[in-house]
């Protein structure tokens, strides 16, 4: 007589959940610089995406009556630039740009990397010798450098900004993807699930993705701080948005000239350019942690 | 060592080979043509044609491409759109400026990094420690070209210690001395990004290095500890410390244009912006080749670097 | 019976804690035993039992957290846990020599194998670094490497596992120290190349005079090689005899029980008895006896009181409550 345990009568009305994912989030929660960052920068998007709420002005409102003011005047808590326009909407309304430089770029580039990776990684042969070739030629240029170039060549705007940077992250992701493909590829339980007759595609998607997809994750997030620098450095050199439109970069090249004057055109944009750029630091160590088998308690 | 130098220096052609394609590529990524450039709108469309035929755009890119590999090989760079002056004679003395600003800032970061990282190592987890890597996260988010201007607003404006910008004074004889003034406020806020990396990877690589076994075996031998930490620490973190120091030249050699101007430091940088701004072509190509190709140079340096030191790399 | 000038390492009541008072584990717990010139003490355990940890609590060679708490470890009348580093670093190499476990790792990739024997001698002996090279060449030839002259200068990765074994005993022995510790030294290695590298330790100790401690959990290797044995469990010293009345005469159940798991090799109709149970978590360690729970005589008192090592008869020493009630009915 079997075991009545052995004997289904319904199938599970649920798929059983990992229970690793609920203990990988509790140990991010644990980690309170991490969470602090990720509130912050919460915030810093809410409010560049709802800017129009937040400001009693816009950013392109200029008033010659109202120069030069500085911070802490009524009505215009962060000053005014040296067209009159108020600071907290530049910063605001800026927001949107700076950010979606720094955030968009990275995501479209891990996607395309990690692609590019897998493929390279886990074929190897022919595929992967192209395809490091071509990212060899591409690092062989400072990172930073390249993006200038790139943009420079193009007519500015957001856009040539967006696709100079995608395009010089896409390889950096790529060699990540790669190696970390080429780990897993090695273990044996890849073996096996090839000997069980898994297709190669199969494979790649069901076993070596998902375990490729934390590094990349982590490194994702790193970057998005420091291509927010690297944006509003191709803003600040004039290359992305032009004038009047606000961006935390352009503002600072807008302010150099009245540095004398009125310094604090040039220091807040910069100062959220710092702050923004370490909470994704923050974050992305966060995640790493969090993502560290060992960090998982009982 | 003379085989693996050769070997590591033929595998940079084709990657040259590549870079040159690139950098010729890039100037078919600008909108409009030289012809339309170099004669203005108002011109007719014939001229152009004619300056495009004399310049030998016309012709489909390949050969194009052939023909300006072959003049760059043979050290022709052409002459520059904005001044005419032959892009070599323009080129150089930026170089060696930029060069002065490079390894000034290199050389700072380094000492800075180096000395920091090792005394955290060794103190993990102090407060030392945790203060200092606190201010190393700080120093490498902060914007370069904003951190340079908080610098000038600090110290030349504010305490008038040090000049605004420039890399001489226009009025007075040059000399070394103010060659070191104008050099600090730019040396220094090139410096902060990489000193940051560099304090960072030195401090984790001295770390993971304390902990292998051979250091416990090395102790279980009763070396003394200065010769511990030279052979069996410092020795084993210097190939991951190198390979960071090399990267951050070529961060360097890509960085110091929003440094060059910021400060107005006459450099290779800066060149690469006007060409840029004044689409400049020659002296665009040249100067990012010359970036790239000594980027690649420093890399190389490092890979042979690290072989002296690791036996098993050599031999690969 | 032990002449006292026969004893080179006397360990008295040896305490070693890994963490904080509060939170921390004990893992070497009031550990004693002495070392005689030119004799092999055997200390036998599984893993986790505090032996490797008893051998670096001696030589000092515990990071943080790990700290010596208790305890007193005499090396010629002077007690190593009373010394600096500086003179701790004296102490190591020169007046005893440690081999480990794993040769792969135990090496700097980075120098040739010569200067890694070299640098003992030049920092205990005043030879300057050519003799100190001439006599790595030397000891190098000592322990079987043919063709030492050319060698000295590879690196380690030109080695196989038996070799580097062979490379790090030589310098362990480079300044003919009175102890040679010995963690597990063939426990990495080849079957085949085992017993060469035990039947080198026997050589050179035998030619040196000196102590040998030979650490491991291979009862094949205690029988081969001991001449007195001393048997951990969960951070105390359980056994302590001489290896012919150890392996006959074995007094306490675990050490009845170790043996019975080698016993049935070579009679393929018995079967493989394992030990029940695990090593206690030495968090928490149980009250009473720590073998308590697996223990196949146990009893009611030995669950509520904690047998103490006691001398059950010449040269036998036994931590058993059941032990002392025999040796007490006759």
């Amino acid at each position: 007589m079997t075991s009545p345990a052995l004997e289904q009568t319904e199938p599970l009305s649920r798929p059983l959940r990992s229970p690793r994912r609920f203990w990988r989030i509790k140990a991010f929660l644990r980690n309170w610089t991490a969470v602090t960052a990720a509130a912050f920068l919460l915030v810093v998007l809410l409010a560049s995406v709802f800017a129009p709420f937040l400001s009693a002005h816009g950013p392109y409102d200029a008033d010659n009556l109202s120069r030069y003011v500085p911070i802490g005047t009524e009505g215009y808590l962060l000053g005014t630039d040296q067209q009159g326009r108020d600071m907290v909407a530049r910063l605001l309304y800026g927001g949107r740009i700076s950010l979606l430089v720094g955030i968009l770029p990275t995501l479209t580039a891990s996607a395309i990397g990690l692609a590019l990776g897998l493929l390279a990684g886990y074929t190897r042969g022919l595929a992967d010798h192209v395809i490091m070739r071509c990212l060899d030629v591409v690092f062989a240029f400072p990172m930073v450098l390249l993006a200038i170039a790139i943009a420079g060549a193009m007519q500015p705007g957001v856009t040539t900004e967006i696709i100079s940077i995608t395009v010089i992250l896409i390889p950096y992701f790529a060699r990540l993807a790669r190696t970390a493909t080429q780990d897993i590829a090695a273990m044996p339980y890849i073996e096996a699930a090839r000997a069980a007759g898994g297709s190669p595609a199969d494979i790649m998607l069901r076993y070596v993705l998902p375990n490729v997809f934390s590094p990349v994750i982590v490194y994702a997030t790193t970057l998005m701080g420091l291509m927010i620098v690297v944006g509003s450095g191709l803003s600040f050199l004039g290359l992305g948005v032009q004038p009047p439109t606000a961006d935390w970069g352009a503002m600072v090249a807008e302010g150099r000239v009245v540095l004398r004057r009125a310094p604090h055109v040039t220091v807040l944009p910069g100062i959220l350019i710092l702050a923004v750029s370490l909470a994704f630091n923050f974050l992305g160590d966060g995640i790493r942690d969090a993502l560290d088998p060992r960090s998982i308690r009982r | 060592m003379g085989s693996f130098i050769a070997r590591r220096l033929l595998s940079i052609v084709p990657v040259i080979f590549g870079v040159s394609v690139v950098i010729f590529l890039l100037v078919q990524l600008t909108p409009g043509d030289s012809a339309t450039a170099l004669l203005g709108p108002q011109a007719t469309e014939e001229a152009k044609q004619e300056l495009r035929q004399a310049l030998g755009l016309d012709r489909p890119l390949p050969v194009q491409y052939g023909a300006w590999l072959k003049r760059t090989l043979s050290g022709d760079f052409g002459t520059s759109i904005a001044t005419q002056i032959p892009v070599t004679d323009l080129v150089l003395p930026r170089f060696v400026n930029t060069l002065i600003l490079t390894s000034s800032a290199l050389l700072l970061a380094m000492i800075i990094g180096y000395s920091i990282g090792l005394f955290a190592a060794l103190r993990a987890h102090s407060a030392f420690d945790r203060s200092t890597m606190s201010l190393s996260l700080l120093a490498g988010s902060a914007p370069e070209f904003w951190l340079g201007l908080m610098l000038v607003l600090l110290f030349a404006i504010k305490l008038k210690w040090l000049p605004v910008s420039g890399m001489e004074d226009m009025a007075g004889d040059g000399g070394l001395l103010d060659l070191l003034k104008h050099l600090i406020l730019p040396a220094v806020t090139a410096a902060l990004g990489p000193a940051a990396i560099i304090t960072r990877i030195v401090r984790a690589s001295l770390i993971d290095t304390l902990r292998r076994p051979h250091v416990r075996v090395a102790r279980a031998k009763g070396i003394k500890r200065a010769s511990l930490l030279r052979r069996h620490v410092i020795l084993n973190a210097l190939p991951s410390i190198t390979t960071i120091t090399g990267l951050q030249l070529g961060y360097l050699m890509g960085g110091t244009l929003l440094t060059e101007v910021v400060f107005a430091w006459p450099g290779l940088g800066s060149l690469l912006y006007d060409s840029i701004t004044a689409r400049d072509i020659p002296v665009l190509q040249a100067t990012t080749l010359l970036i790239a190709f000594t980027f690649v140079i420093a890399n190389i340096v490092v890979d042979v670097i690290n072989a002296m030191l690791d036996p098993r790399l050599r031999e690969a | 019976m032990t002449d006292g000038s026969d004893i080179t390492l006397e360990v008295k009541n040896l305490t070693t804690r890994f963490g904080s008072a509060k939170t921390g584990v004990t893992v070497v717990d009031g550990v004693s035993f002495s070392l005689k010139r030119g004799r092999t003490t055997a200390l036998v355990g599984e893993s986790g039992c505090g032996k490797s940890a008893t051998a670096l609590s001696v030589m000092q060679l515990l990071e943080p957290p790990g700290e010596v708490i208790a305890g007193e470890v005499r090396l010629g009348g002077v007690d190593l846990m009373r010394l600096g580093d500086a003179e701790m670093a004296e102490v190591r190499g020169r007046r005893i020599g440690m081999v480990f476990q794993d040769p792969m790792t135990s090496l700097n990739p980075l120098l040739p194998i010569g200067d890694q024997i070299a640098e003992t001698l030049t920092a205990h002996t005043d030879l300057s670094r050519h003799e100190a090279k001439q006599r790595a060449v030397d000891l190098l030839t000592r322990v079987g490497v043919a063709d030492a002259g050319r060698r000295v200068h590879d690196y380690p990765h030109h080695f196989s596992g038996g070799m580097r074994q062979r490379v790090l005993i030589a310098a362990a022995i480079s300044c003919s120290p009175e102890i040679i510790i010995a963690d597990e030294p063939t426990t990495a290695l080849d079957v085949t190349v085992q017993a060469k590298i035990l039947r080198l330790l026997y050589d050179l100790q035998q030619a040196m005079h000196a102590s040998l401690l030979l650490i491991t959990h291979d009862l094949g290797v205690v029988a081969a090689m001991a001449d007195e044995v001393i048997v951990m469990y969960a951070g105390r010293i359980v056994e302590r005899a001489d290896v012919d009345t150890l392996f006959h005469r074995p007094r306490h159940p675990y050490t009845k029980a170790l043996l019975a798991c080698v016993e049935g090799i070579s009679d393929r109709a018995a079967a493989l008895e394992p030990i029940q149970g695990m090593a206690p978590d030495l968090k928490d360690p149980p009250p009473g006896c720590r073998f308590a729970p697996r223990c196949p005589s146990v009893r009611d008192v030995c669950r509520r009181q904690d047998p103490r090592l006691a001398p059950y008869s010449a040269r036998h020493d036994v931590a058993c409550l059941l032990v002392g009630e025999e040796a007490a009915n006759g």
